[in-house]
């Protein structure tokens, strides 16, 4: 929230609003002094000193991402615990191996370090790596099936961009397809479809934020990666909801089609990074069945997007547009999920992209209710819809 | 660049207060005194003393020890001596001195006998038999933690060559001080390993606890003389460990404890927890130069337990 926001019922009394501002200013610090004052004493007088002193010094780290070229594996390793973190030596394999850490030296608190260990690692094959601290604490990280990472030259590029396309763009194109089809349902037939819609979202905003709940597991606990998945989900929707109502009315139509396209957007972006991460992991038999299945699941997506559009007449390019906008962002996403990044950032843009879902199930709701009535969100065509719609997407979900 | 197998970096052997090159022969042979009977005596003070021990370059190891080092001191003795060892308890921990030798329940070392409390002082006294080459180490429980922890050294008694009448130039080769052991280059190696995080595995693996200690600096071999190395085995954990000896072959006393080879010409030999013996290989013929030797477990080798000599 920013500070204007904070002022802004205050703004509404212009006769308040005159002295207040140093007043409220002076009020706020007055928390801050105390709080200083609170740290300062745990500092400085130390009156846990008691509890922690002679208790051994907690080490964690956690080895976020692998990367493998000819004859090196370079590891990223991030720090936690109460002391900085010294990797003394690296096993690979159950051997000692010579290696060197960039920068050097102990790793700070959530400070990280980048290591290269020469090594013979053989493609398919899988390696165990062991980081030993100076206390002699193991950090533990399993390569399952060893490949090379993905480097960043043209025709790699192009290769995953392929991959981005058809996982993206294409199926979605394809969904849109069904819009002529869609303009010759009556009224009811009309709600089913943004019923089945809100389903289909419904599934994917699950989707997404359990992927990005997946990936927040995966990253130092003390980041609390939950809690920054919802919490990046509800801003994002409280934002998007904010900027597509700024003229003071709900989006419809093109507008709102636009709002799905882009949440959909988004989590083919997480889609791609899943696709470019199982390639980067070695798992390239799995990519293809990843992008076999999110080919299959993502058409449905294309019936989302044109349910606003229902008795409107979009122009071509409006389609051509959308369907870049639902689909492109795969292929970024493959891209960098190729390179195997910080679990971390992946848990944010899964909760960005369910945020954004939640914001267009929410517009895609209050559109049925302005047409039909509060009463049409229970009818029987809205509540198929939405069932019809979850388990379309949970059942090609299956192929994934 | 494909790297090595290899530690980075280098321990602190001074902190430590220990080694590895020193340890292959500073043989402790004690006090010694005559006593009323006219019978040899031999007195040895050991303390037991908790220490944070450097077992890798940079990776400290919360030890307990014989006198601040591991393996402890190498007590050295000849065959019917009279053994004292005054044991003080420096340590947080109970702790006992188990010697492998024939003597008295009383002497043991074990929880019911000879445990020491810590402050506390307790004397061993015993016969020195059989000669061989044994070991003793600590045997207060919990027995695997006390050892991996440390707590172990070389315990040599030379036959007395007065008592093998038929075989006395090979009793004396092996008799410290005597003119035919001279003609020998004679170390001690300890093989013993780490468990780093207390889940009974171990992390290092080393000959005289620094891993690749002799990889980084090879022991130095003269030709003209025989080399005799008295090899034990204290690894805990994994059942057993070996030997093995590049472009060489060797002649093998089980135990040490008779004067003709229980195993002949061999390259690779093993030992299980606590068993020992002696090798005796001869690199006269030899072109100088580096010769590896470590254990044939090929883990075990690369994580720490790998060597060379430089034949020279």
């Amino acid at each position: 929230m920013t500070p204007d926001n904070m002022q802004a019922p205050v703004l509404r009394d212009p006769a308040a609003s005159r002295a207040q501002p140093w007043r409220t200013a002076g009020w706020l610090l007055l928390p801050l002094v105390v709080l200083v004052g609170i740290l300062a004493l745990l500092l400085i007088a130390k009156p846990l000193e008691r509890l922690t002193e002679g208790a051994p010094p907690v080490e964690l780290a956690s080895i976020e991402r692998v990367r493998l070229t000819p004859g090196l594996i370079s590891l990223s390793v991030r720090a936690d615990g109460s002391q900085p973190v010294s990797v003394a030596q690296v096993q690979v394999d159950a051997a000692f191996r010579s290696f060197t850490i960039d920068p050097p030296g102990p790793i700070g608190r959530l400070g990280s370090a980048r290591i290269d260990i020469p090594y013979p690692w053989v493609a398919g094959e899988g390696h165990t790596i062991v980081l030993l601290s100076s206390s002699g604490v193991p950090f533990e990280k399993v390569i399952e099936v060893a490949t090379a990472t993905p480097v960043w030259d043209g025709p790699t590029l192009v290769m995953l961009a392929i991959v981005g396309v058809l996982l993206g763009i294409a199926p979605v194109a394809t969904g849109l397809l069904a819009f002529p089809a869609m303009g010759t349902l009556g009224a009811n037939g009309i709600r089913f479809v943004l019923a089945l819609t809100v389903g289909l979202l419904a599934y994917l905003f699950f989707d997404t934020l359990s992927e990005g709940f997946e990936q927040a597991g995966k990253a130092l606990a003390r980041l609390r990666g939950p809690a920054v998945v919802l919490v990046t989900m509800l801003v994002t929707a409280g934002a998007l909801t904010m900027i597509g109502r700024r003229h003071g009315r709900a989006p419809e139509g093109v507008a709102l089609a636009t709002f799905i396209a882009f949440g959909i957007g988004l989590h083919n972006l997480g889609e791609g990074l899943a696709v470019g991460g199982a390639i980067a992991a070695g798992e390239a038999a799995l990519a293809t069945f990843l992008v076999i299945g999110f080919t299959i699941h993502n058409v449905s997506e294309g019936f989302a997007i044109a349910a606003p559009l229902v008795g409107r007449k979009p122009r071509f390019p409006t389609f051509l547009g959308l369907a870049v906008l639902a689909g492109l962002p795969a292929v970024p996403g493959v891209w960098i999920g190729a390179q195997a990044i910080s679990p971390f950032w992946i848990a944010i843009c899964f909760g960005i992209g369910a945020g954004a879902i939640l914001q267009v199930i929410v517009e895609v709701t209050s559109m049925i209710a302005r047409r039909g009535g509060a009463a049409a969100l229970l009818s029987p065509a809205v509540l198929v819809g939405i069932g019809v719609g979850l388990a379309v997407m949970y059942l090609t979900a299956l192929f994934v | 660049m494909e790297g090595e197998n290899a530690v980075v970096g280098q321990v602190d052997h001074a902190r430590n207060g220990f080694d590895p090159h020193e340890i292959l022969t500073d043989w402790d042979v004690g006090e010694v005194s005559i006593d009323a009977q006219g019978r040899r005596v031999r007195e040895w003070v050991v303390t037991a003393v908790d220490k944070e021990v450097e077992v890798a370059p940079g990776v400290m190891f919360p030890a307990w020890t014989f006198n601040g080092r591991i393996p402890g001191p190498t007590l050295r003795c000849t065959e019917g001596d009279r053994l004292r060892i005054v044991f003080n308890n420096g340590s947080a921990h109970p702790h006992t001195m188990h010697f492998h030798g024939i003597h008295s329940w009383r002497m043991d070392g074990v929880p019911y006998a000879g445990l020491v409390q810590p402050g506390g002082t307790f004397t061993y006294e015993f016969e020195a038999k059989p000669f061989g080459c044994h070991l003793y180490h600590c045997h207060a429980m919990p027995l695997k933690r006390h050892i991996h922890k440390g707590m172990y050294g070389s315990f040599i008694v030379d036959p007395d060559p007065s008592r093998h009448p038929d075989a006395v130039a090979v009793a004396e080769s092996r008799l410290l001080g005597s003119a035919r052991n001279a003609e020998w280059q004679e170390i001690m190696i300890c093989m013993n390993a780490f468990d780093l995080n207390f889940d009974d595995e171990n992390e290092i693996y080393a000959a005289n606890t620094i891993p690749f200690a002799y990889q980084q600096k090879p022991i130095r071999i003269e030709r003209g003389r025989k080399l005799r190395i008295y090899l034990f085995n204290i690894t805990e954990f994994d059942p057993i460990n070996s030997f093995h000896i590049h472009g060489n072959f060797f002649d093998y006393y089980d135990t040490g404890t008779t004067l003709t080879p229980t195993l002949r010409t061999v390259d690779t030999i093993m030992q299980c927890q606590g068993q020992r013996g002696i090798i005796e290989m001869d690199w006269s013929e030899h072109e100088p130069g580096q010769y590896m030797f470590h254990a044939h477990q090929s883990e075990f080798a690369e994580l720490g337990w790998m060597s060379h000599f430089e034949v020279v």
